[in-house]
Order: structure tokens, then C-alpha cells, then sequence
């Protein structure tokens, strides 16, 4: 609300329905002459119904998954961390209830990302911004915020007037709890995140004690500022200015997507006051315009414009307008999830011009019902083509990424052949290359290899460091959980190969576990110094 | 000019009253606390300006009232860094080459810093993998003119070959047996050929026959009866496949009528013994080492 003398009178009546004295923020002449114009205060009111009821279980889980899973404990034997989810950045390790990813192992969390972009654009074609208007942090801790605020401070009216009042004990002291409870929300949610990437326990103790690093102290702060100012300042203006996806998902959308549409061909024209409208016989849609739309939309707008750049389709809407409308004794969904393609064919049946006059009886039978012709919300409207090619690229990306996981090997032998120089001959005559080889031991345990060459008869080993241990293959003690890094001589007599590359395979195996590592090398005769 | 507030008919929004040609931009204003915050942002570069090192002056620029350097930054860092090697550094000062070599620990520490400095100080002659040149020993290969035993190899690098300037050198010298008239050509010929053989490589049957006394008389008392060479003396391994001038007919023939003598200086005086020790530790991590 942009001025107090609408505060003072925010309501006036409608037969037995109340009017919010509400307008949109987001049309209209709002600049008044300046290039810049402040925030315009958005006080959204209480409602019940089947949308608000998904938003709280919604908000429920995500907030229960993000504050808890870091205490989820999993067992991975003495030599690995027990948290169920952790991001180990010093150890570079990232755990994932049975998953343990290495660094080079990325392209999973890639893998991850293609499945979240490809599931992003499988939604939006279907429901359009339902990731806005349910499962945004943004909403979520909006939300949550909101629900605070009105916790302490009282629904819609309330607020208003509490803002519009000076200064007082019983103002402040609202005030106070309601920030206070914001920053500790915010002191939470900043604090959760912290537990991801260490032990949460271990490092809950020494963030009490002043014993944690800075960069611990340093995040929790950042975090804790902007979930405050976010969630309780800015909301909206997060949104509508500063994301970008409210620009992109334009792009997203066609016109078999459901998105929360006023279903004008109904509510058209509106009336303030049914009697009074059928008493001078003027034509009335559903609407009776009382507004309750607006005074419930977190981002202050008229859905009754139709799609706007601002509408996170919340669907709070249309939990208040279906209020209004069994009270009235209507159909619910006037406002509603409808596609494009049915509300242009509802809108043609009831208009001739395009639009420009809608007769809403045309629509109606005998008994107030709708006729038949009217399209009504169907939930086949999902299965298109174009969702299910989404569908197909989401599970082929997901099945991929789950088959590479479950048959990767938990031993991988990578080799380096020496470039400088590539070749040395030795005073027999032989001919030496040498080899960096690197043996990663992917699980908790310690393991011995055994690393041997195939193929290049004759070829002898020696590993630097390693007093004694000539052949063909030698046993490799490895860590757990550690890369052994091995630097190998391998030498040959030039009588055994042809001149220039000769290919072999390094080979490391684990017996006991039956399991094989294999590096396809070469052996190079060129590059002889001398 | 038209008029400023006017409204615009299709989106109901006011325009700024620019008008081009009928093209008139509406006003969508920008948030309030958009502009607040880059203004914040210009604050902020006036006081970065005020305490970090900004504006270029001749004499260099501004230094900022926090004295705030990059070049301090690195001393305290190289400052850590060699806080941190002290330990290590110690142990390598006061362990020998072969305790070193011992301990995985100072192994690895002493390749790494020896790696270093060879690529400063040896690369020139010896190329950057140690893989030589003619005339500069390749050190990766088990081929070693003053002995590949880690102790020998220390030695070598410390005192150098041939060093002027140091007095515990290398030193050797092969006469001259062409120039100065000792054998005639034709007797260098026959032990040229002799050499090829002992080293099993192409040689002219009859000739080496003949240098087969030559060596005997000349050449056994340094490179052995059968050319296994002297690691005391630095005289070459013979019968080998590994060649300092080339094994070439032509070039033992040069060699043997006016031999060329390898310098290397003598690295202790200039490094100290603990890099002498770091760069030895990265010649036998290399794999020749005995």
C-alpha cells in the first residue's frame, strides 16, 4: 500500500463478501515523475485451502531435509567420516550416504546438474513456475518469514495498521520479536549450511567454543545477512529484480502448460454487489471483484491481468478466491491452473469480438451449470510430446549416471610416461622408460595390489625406492581412501621390440577382491639422448 | 518535449517525456534501493581508494593507510614456508646421503628442492632432464665416469671435475697419444677398432686384432685389461654402450689423438653442503644410482 488514507479505509462491503481496498503494486503510473520509486509495502493476508496446505507440507520437508541431513549419521568403517552427507573440501572427498565421490569423479554432480536443468524445464512445461511458487528457498524462507510476521503481528489488517501507527512500547516490542525471530531463523540457516562441510557434531562444539575457523564464522555470517534481508526485507524484490528466472521461463512456456490463469470467460464482467447488478439487469460474470486475490499474493500483484512477469504461481489465489466463491455458492476455479489453449476455447465460446465483451451466459445450462462444450481443468494435458521427450533426457541422463556408479571400479591405476627424456639407454645396451603410475585405492580400507605389466616380453620393473623388487610385477601396499603415486623404470632389451612405440598395459589387481585396473601405455625407443 | 507524465495509453505506464520521432520511452521506474546500493558500492570504492595502495604517482603511487602490500603479503608467506621446512631442513643438514635417501620423508623433501635447483644450475649443461648431451654426461642411465654409489655422486657434485678452484677435485688427464707422437696413425687406427670390439660394436676384425696389444700397452693401465674403465680415475667404461664423445670410429679416433676433458665446477662452495645433498638425491631418484 503506497498511502495511509487507504490503510484508514481498507474495507468496504459487498453484500455478505468483504472487499479488500487493495491494489496491485506492479501496474499503473508508480514512478510519479522520479526514475527510481521505493518498495511499495505488500501486507498478504491469511488463507486457507488446498494450495496453502501443499506450501505448508512443501515448506515442512524442505526445511526438514536442509536443517537435518548433515546429522544423519552412515557408517563407512573406521577409516571414513560417518556423516551422511559431506561435502570434504580439505580432503577433497564428497559423501553421499553409500556414494563417495573423488574429485575426478565430478562429472556426476555435472550429471546432476544436466538432470536438475532437464527436470526444471519438465516442470515448467507442465506446471510452469512451480519451483518458484513451492520450492525456491526464496519462497520457502518467505514464507516462513511471513508466517512470523503474522505470528506476532496479526493477519493483514492488522499489520497495516500496525504500520501505519506511531512509534509506541506495544510497536516496538512486536517489532523486536519479530526480528529477533527472523535472525535466529537466519542464524540457523546460515549455521546448517556450515554442517555439510564438516563433522556437524565436532564442529557444532567448536563453533560454540570460538575454536572454528573464520571461514566457518565468516559463512554463517554472509548466510545469516542474506536470509534476514532476503526473506524479510527484500522478499518480492528478490524476484521480480534480482533473479533472472522470472525472465527466462517466458521461453519455457506453451500454451498446453498449466499456470494459475483468472478464467476471465467466467468472471467477466465483474460486479460489486449481485443484487444491485441483477436488479438494473446488467450482465455479470463470477467475479464480484472483492479482491481477495490481491490481499493474499506475496508479490502484491493482480493475477487477474493474467501472466506477469511477477506471479511465482504460489497459488494462493486460488485458494482465496475458491473461498469466496463457495460462500457465494459458485463452481470453484475461477481462478485456477488452466492451460492457454483451453482458456482461448472457453474465452471464444463466451465472446464474439475477440474478447472485448464476454456474455457469460452463453456457457451456462438451464441450471447454472457450465454447458458442455466448456474445457475444465484435465490432468491428461501432461502427456505431450514434448514432456515426455523431457522425461526421456531425464531418465537416460539418470539411468547413465546410476549404471557408471554402480559398476565403477574402486581401483583405478593412472599412468604418466616420462617426457624429458623419453628413453635412456643403459650401459648393457637396454632401453629404460620411466613411468609415473598412480594407484587410487577408491574405499575405506587398506588393500595390497599387485601391479604387473602385460605385454613388452622381456620387460623388467623396478620402482624407484623400492630396493629388490624386480620382474614383472610387484605387490603395492595402498592406504585407505589414498592415491599411491609410484614413479617405474621400465626397462627392455632393444632386441625383444621394434623400434619406435611398443603398446603394453599396466595392470593392477586386487585378488582377493577379484578386482582390475587396466592403463594402455606405451613403450617408446625414440627420443634416445646421445 | 511533451508533456512528462503523460500515460501511455496501451501499458498504463508514464512516460519520461523523451520522444523520438513518436517513439516515446514509458518509465518503468528502477527500485529505490537499486540506486541506494550502487551508491553504496561508489562509498565503498572511496574508501577502498583511501586505504589500499590506487592512484599511479610518479614516484609510484598512492601506498593507502592500511600500508596494505602484495609484496609483503609474499614475504609472509615465503616467511611460513620456510618456517615450515626448518624441521625438514635440519634433519637433511645433519643426516648423510644415504639416511636421507632412507627416509621417505626427507626423500621426498630432498628430490623436490634438488629438482629445483638442478633446473637452475646443472639444466645448462646437463639439459632439463638430466638426459646430457655429447660431451655432458646423461646422469638418468647406470653409466658413471667418478662412480654412481650416492656418497660418490655427493662427492662429485661438491667438489666438480676438473674445478680449478677447488682443491679435493676430480682430476684426471689422458695423454695425448696423436698430438704428441706416442702412436702414429695407424696404430690409433688398430685400437680404434679394438675399442669397437671390446664395446661389441662394428669393428674391422683384423685392425682390432692388432690394437689388441696397442690397448694393452697404452690404454689397460687406466681402462682396465678389458675396458671396464676406472671410476678413481674417471677413465670411461670402454665396453659399454654408453658413449660420452659418440661411438663412433671417427670419434674415439679424435679422442684417443687429442682427447677433450670435461669441467664441472665445484658446487659446494657455492650452494653449501645441504643443496649438494638436495641436488644428489634428485640425480639418484633419476634411477641410475648404484
Amino acid at each position: 500500500m503506497s498511502s495511509r488514507s487507504e490503510v484508514q479505509s481498507s474495507l468496504s462491503t459487498t453484500g455478505d463478501i468483504d472487499r479488500s481496498d487493495v491494489k496491485d503494486v506492479n501496474t499503473g503510473a508508480k514512478a510519479k515523475g522520479g526514475l527510481y520509486a521505493a518498495r511499495e509495502k505488500i501486507f498478504p493476508k491469511r488463507v486457507q485451502g488446498t494450495f496453502r496446505r501443499l506450501k505448508w507440507i512443501i515448506m515442512a520437508v524442505t526445511l526438514a531435509i536442509y536443517y537435518i541431513t548433515p546429522w544423519l549419521r552412515w557408517d563407512r568403517g573406521p577409516n571414513a567420516p560417518d556423516q551422511a552427507v559431506l561435502l570434504d573440501m580439505l580432503h577433497r572427498r564428497f559423501y553421499f550416504f553409500f556414494i563417495e565421490i573423488w574429485p575426478q569423479e565430478f562429472y556426476f554432480v555435472a550429471g546432476l546438474l544436466v538432470m536438475a536443468g532437464v527436470g526444471l524445464f519438465l516442470v515448467t512445461s507442465v506446471v510452469g513456475r512451480a519451483w518458484c511458487g513451492y520450492s525456491c528457498p526464496q519462497t520457502v524462507w518467505t514464507d516462513l518469514f511471513i508466517a512470523v510476521e503474522s505470528f506476532f503481528e496479526g493477519d493483514r489488517n492488522a499489520r497495516m495498521k500496525l504500520d501505519a501507527a506511531p512509534y509506541g512500547l506495544r510497536k516496538i516490542g512486536l517489532r523486536l520479536a519479530k526480528h529477533i525471530t527472523w535472525l535466529v531463523i537466519a542464524v540457523a540457516t546460515g549455521g546448517a549450511w556450515i554442517f555439510y562441510f564438516a563433522d556437524a557434531p565436532t564442529l557444532l562444539k567448536s563453533f560454540v567454543t570460538g575454536e572454528a575457523p573464520f571461514v566457518a564464522y565468516g559463512t554463517v555470517g554472509v548466510l545469516t545477512a542474506t536470509t534476514y534481508i532476503f526473506g524479510g526485507l527484500m522478499r518480492e524484490q528478490v524476484c521480480i529484480y534480482m533473479c533472472p528466472w522470472p525472465r527466462i521461463q517466458a521461453a519455457m512456456l506453451d500454451e498446453d502448460s498449466l499456470v494459475v490463469t483468472y478464467n476471465a470467460w467466467r468472471g467477466e464482467p465483474r460486479s460489486r454487489g449481485m443484487k444491485k447488478s441483477k436488479a438494473e439487469g446488467l450482465v455479470s460474470g463470477d467475479c464480484v471483484d472483492c479482491n481477495a486475490c490481491v490481499a493474499v499474493c506475496p508479490t502484491g500483484i493482480d493475477i487477474r491481468h493474467g501472466q506477469q512477469m511477477e506471479c511465482i504461481t504460489c497459488a494462493l489465489c486460488i485458494d482465496a478466491c475458491d473461498d469466496i466463491m463457495s460462500k457465494l455458492g459458485r463452481q470453484k476455479g475461477l481462478i485456477d491452473y488452466s492451460t492457454l489453449r483451453d482458456y482461448n476455447h472457453n474465452m471464444a465460446l463466451v465472446s464474439s469480438d475477440g474478447g472485448q465483451t464476454i456474455e457469460p451466459a452463453r456457457i451456462r445450462d438451464a441450471n447454472g451449470g457450465f454447458i458442455a462444450g466448456v474445457r475444465h481443468f484435465d490432468w491428461h494435458v501432461i502427456l505431450r510430446p514434448r514432456t515426455f521427450i523431457y522425461v526421456g533426457l531425464w531418465s537416460l541422463v539418470g539411468l547413465g549416471m546410476l549404471f557408471a556408479l554402480l559398476t565403477r571400479d574402486h581401483l583405478r591405476v593412472n599412468v604418466l610416461h616420462d617426457r624429458n627424456p623419453m628413453a635412456i639407454k643403459m650401459s648393457d645396451g637396454s632401453i629404460r622408460n620411466g613411468f609415473t603410475v598412480k594407484l587410487l585405492n577408491m574405499q575405506p580400507d587398506a588393500r595390497s595390489v599387485t601391479l604387473s605389466i602385460d605385454g613388452l616380453a622381456g620387460a623388467e620393473m623396478t620402482v624407484a625406492g623400492v630396493e629388490g623388487k624386480q620382474g614383472r610385477s610387484i605387490d603395492v601396499p595402498l592406504q585407505p581412501d589414498k592415491l599411491e603415486t609410484l614413479h617405474v623404470f621400465v626397462t627392455v632389451s632393444p632386441q625383444l621390440m621394434k623400434a619406435g612405440k611398443n603398446e603394453f598395459r599396466f595392470v593392477a589387481s586386487d585378488f582377493r577382491v577379484g578386482s582390475t585396473a587396466k592403463y594402455e601405455a606405451s613403450f617408446e625407443t625414440e627420443g634416445l639422448s646421445q | 518535449m511533451t508533456n512528462r507524465n503523460e500515460i501511455d495509453k496501451i501499458s498504463g505506464v508514464e512516460t519520461t517525456g523523451h520522444d523520438w520521432d513518436g517513439i516515446k520511452e514509458l518509465n518503468n521506474p528502477l527500485p529505490r534501493w537499486w540506486i541506494l546500493t550502487f551508491y553504496a558500492t561508489i562509498a565503498f570504492s572511496i574508501g577502498y581508494m583511501v586505504v589500499y595502495p590506487s592512484w599511479p604517482t610518479p614516484g609510484g603511487g598512492t601506498k593507502g593507510l592500511w600500508g596494505w602490500s602484495s609484496r609483503h603479503d609474499i614475504q609472509t608467506v615465503m616467511d611460513d614456508v620456510a618456517k615450515g621446512r626448518a624441521d625438514v631442513e635440519k634433519k637433511i643438514s645433519s643426516s648423510d646421503i644415504n639416511a636421507i635417501m632412507a627416509s621417505p620423508e626427507l626423500k621426498a623433501f630432498a628430490v623436490s628442492a634438488g629438482g629445483s635447483a638442478f633446473k637452475v644450475h646443472c639444466a645448462a649443461c646437463h639439459g632439463a632432464g638430466a638426459q646430457g648431451a655429447v660431451g655432458y654426461p646423461n646422469l638418468n642411465d647406470d653409466d658413471w665416469l667418478w662412480g654412481g654409489k650416492p656418497e660418490q655422486i655427493v662427492a662429485t657434485i661438491a667438489h666438480g671435475v676438473r674445478s680449478p678452484t677447488d682443491s679435493a677435485t676430480h682430476t684426471s688427464q689422458m695423454p695425448a697419444f696423436g698430438r704428441d707422437g706416442v702412436l702414429d696413425d695407424q696404430k690409433i687406427a688398430a685400437v680404434t677398432q679394438y675399442v669397437l670390439k671390446l664395446a661389441k660394436l662394428d669393428h674391422d676384425e683384423a685392425k682390432a686384432t692388432a690394437g689388441a696389444q696397442i690397448f694393452t700397452d697404452n690404454c689397460a693401465a687406466c681402462h682396465g685389461a678389458n675396458g671396464e674403465g676406472n671410476q678413481d680415475m674417471g677413465a670411461p667404461r670402454l665396453s659399454d654402450q654408453i658413449w660420452l664423445y659418440k661411438g663412433t670410429a671417427e670419434a674415439i679416433t679424435a679422442q684417443v689423438t687429442n682427447p677433450r676433458h670435461g669441467v664441472m665446477p665445484a658446487w659446494e662452495p657455492q650452494l653449501g653442503p645441504d643443496k649438494v645433498k638436495e641436488l644428489a638425491a634428485y640425480v639418484i631418484s633419476l634411477g641410475g644410482s648404484k
